[in-house]
């Protein structure tokens, strides 16, 4: 393994957020928010060179830290999943900064409030630790960028200082270390049955056996206590309750996207031939448990912020389907990389979908002053531009064309049918049915007429709500990724997936 | 029994300690602090699978003592967070539960822990 052309890129994705961290700290005030918003197109235009430098050769770019080979050394490895990802994650966080610029903005002359500086600091902070996800090459910098995305994500839910907001951050930080170090736990009997943690390596070396099960177990465990899989949930919905919107479609649209993203890696790429039907059928249940009681549960809520989390918990649920079905597929003999790019389109379908949704509810309080779904009248005429980005982002999450979400669910349908596994066609459609619901109730209930004399509480710049429509845009019109000539996701990934024994 | 053996035993004893703790414990410092003993047991098992694995003329696998150690460093620093949060909750609330249906937060009373 040696490095590639456009190898150095992948350091400089991971480089460049958190020198912008440490720039905005050092320099404080109204220089960190400008740092921030500097580093927004910077990190874009390196997603997107990544990307082009994928599709050229072909093969996966890799960068070796140091010079230094696996499994001594440490690799950053960029294949089609993690571009597709980083490229989803950059535009979703450019989306969120301009939006922030309003909520967050320090203007000339006036002190920094404590949340607007914590704020400017952990959005690269988050955005860094997300690169390095996607791109480690071994499992412990994986661990390493997980505890970096969990330190950077739980200052978020508590920015407002409130006590209901502290407690709610407590307990999502119980709830992430344990799965850190159940993860850790993981990767430590791993070594010592196989003597590697470089993802590559594990996957030639690792086979069916009681300590690759246990490992397997424990990783899964911990990633899944940190994705807010039911029934690991309970942390979400009160983590989003109190937190301001730019934080909670930070929280909900990116950080738990980077534990799902290594459930992927490590159950397809560094333990293929350790996994088992069975046990993807049974992570599969937990993802129906979810879109079921997560649908449900939204439908009750008086809260508009607290509906959209509990979709967030619901939505969870459709990233885990995709593991029976690419097992099922492998079985069958059958091409499973529709399957793989149905459960990545769904990640980034729903990552800029709700973070439009999260981002609207922001701008509905704002403009109203409370955030009752039963009083939502007036907000359709206050706000018609975030009324429809969140119409477009409810379309996606439903599932309807042509939407990103259509066409993600479109897949892991033809898969599921394809199978023979027709339960997860049912509890697709199902979940689709509910989320309809939901979303249809909060839509037309904004567009009520409002009371006589109403007025909003205060106004709303339009570049915010152009800000929130461009992100429900980016995800509505993710379908037309049907039409691609290159399956960017594909690329570097190996052609079969090995799945164990039954 | 090898001392390998031995020490990777009782790593699991505190493995199972400290989740024991995390999970039945209510009160969250009672959980940070079984959260460290969970910590010092999956770092214990990074010493023995160094120890166990020890090439011939070395003492011990020196890639599980370097994991070993960002991993005791990491842990500390999400120990500093939690107690930090923990401190500013009872600040804030002047009490630390992590249940929600507390009642409404008294006056905060500057001393009261």
């Amino acid at each position: 393994m040696t490095t590639t052309s456009g190898g150095l890129l992948l350091a400089l994705a991971i480089l460049v957020p958190f020198v912008g961290v440490l720039a905005g700290l050092a320099l404080g005030g109204r220089n960190a928010q400008r740092v921030t918003l500097a580093t927004l197109p910077v990190g874009l235009g390196i997603a997107i060179a990544v990307a082009a430098a994928l599709v050229r050769s072909g093969r996966p770019v890799v960068y070796l830290l140091g010079g230094w080979a696996p499994p001594l050394g440490v690799a950053l490895r960029a294949d089609g999943l993690s571009v597709v990802m980083m490229a989803a994650v950059a535009v979703v966080v450019c989306g969120i900064g301009l939006y922030a610029r309003a909520d967050f903005g320090i203007r000339e002359g006036e002190p920094d409030t404590r949340a607007s500086a914590t704020f400017w600091a952990l959005l690269p902070a988050v955005w860094g630790s997300l690169n390095l996800v996607f791109l480690s090459g071994d499992l412990f910098t994986c661990y390493v960028a997980l505890e970096l995305l969990t330190f950077a994500g739980v200052p978020l839910v508590c920015l407002e200082g409130r006590g209901e907001t502290l407690r709610a951050a407590l307990r999502y930080l119980v709830f992430a270390l344990l799965g850190s170090v159940l993860y850790l736990l993981g990767c430590v009997l791993l070594y010592g049955a196989y003597g590697t943690l470089d993802i590559a390596l594990l996957a030639q070396r690792s086979g069916p056996g009681a300590l690759a099960w246990g490992a397997l177990a424990l990783m899964m465990a911990g990633l899944l206590a940190k994705t807010a899989l039911f029934p690991l949930h309970i942390w979400l919905p009160p983590a989003h309750g109190g937190a301001p919107a730019p934080a909670s479609a930070i929280l909900s649209a990116l950080v738990i996207k980077g534990s799902w993203f290594l459930v992927v890696r490590i159950w397809f790429d560094a333990l293929p031939g350790v996994v088992t039907l069975a046990s993807a059928q049974l992570l599969a249940a937990f993802g129906a448990a979810a879109i079921l009681v997560g649908n449900v549960v939204a439908l009750r809520q008086a809260r508009l912020k607290l509906l959209i989390a509990y979709s967030t918990v619901a939505q969870i649920g459709y990233l885990f389907l995709m593991f029976p079905l690419v097992a099922g597929l492998e079985a069958a003999h059958l091409d499973a990389g529709p399957a793989v790019t149905g459960g990545m389109l769904q990640a980034i379908s729903h990552a800029t979908a709700k973070a439009a949704m999260f981002l609207a509810a922001g701008l509905i309080y704002k403009s109203l002053g409370h955030d009752r779904v039963a009083d939502l009248r007036g907000a359709g005429r206050a706000l018609p531009m975030t009324i429809l980005a969140f119409a477009l982002g409810g379309i996606s999450l439903i599932g309807l064309p042509p939407s990103g979400g259509f066409f993600a669910k479109w897949l892991l349908l033809s898969a599921s049918v394809a199978t023979g596994q027709w339960w997860w066609a049912l509890v697709m459609l199902a979940g689709g049915l509910l989320t309809s619901s939901y979303v249809f109730l909060v839509v037309v209930r904004a567009l009520a007429p409002a009371d006589e004399g109403w007025s909003p509480k205060a106004a709303v710049p339009r570049y915010q709500q152009a800000a929130v429509l461009g992100l429900a845009l980016c995800s509505f019109l993710l379908g037309a990724a049907a039409l691609s000539p290159v399956d960017v996701a594909r690329i570097g990934r190996p052609a079969v997936v090995r799945v164990g024994s039954r | 029994m090898s001392a390998a053996t031995l020490f990777g035993l009782c790593a699991a004893t505190l493995v199972g300690l400290g989740l024991y703790g995390v999970i039945a414990h209510p009160q969250p410092l009672r959980k940070i602090v079984a959260f460290n003993i969970l910590g010092s047991g999956v770092f214990l098992m990074l010493g023995s699978v160094a120890r166990r694995g020890a090439a011939a003329g070395m003492g011990g696998d020196p890639v599980p003592q370097a994991l070993l150690i960002t991993g005791i460093v990491v842990a500390f620093s999400a120990t500093a967070l939690a107690i930090a949060l923990l401190l500013r909750l009872s600040e804030v609330s002047g009490s630390v539960t992590l249940s929600s249906d507390a009642p409404a937060e008294p006056k905060p009373d500057a001393g009261k822990a």
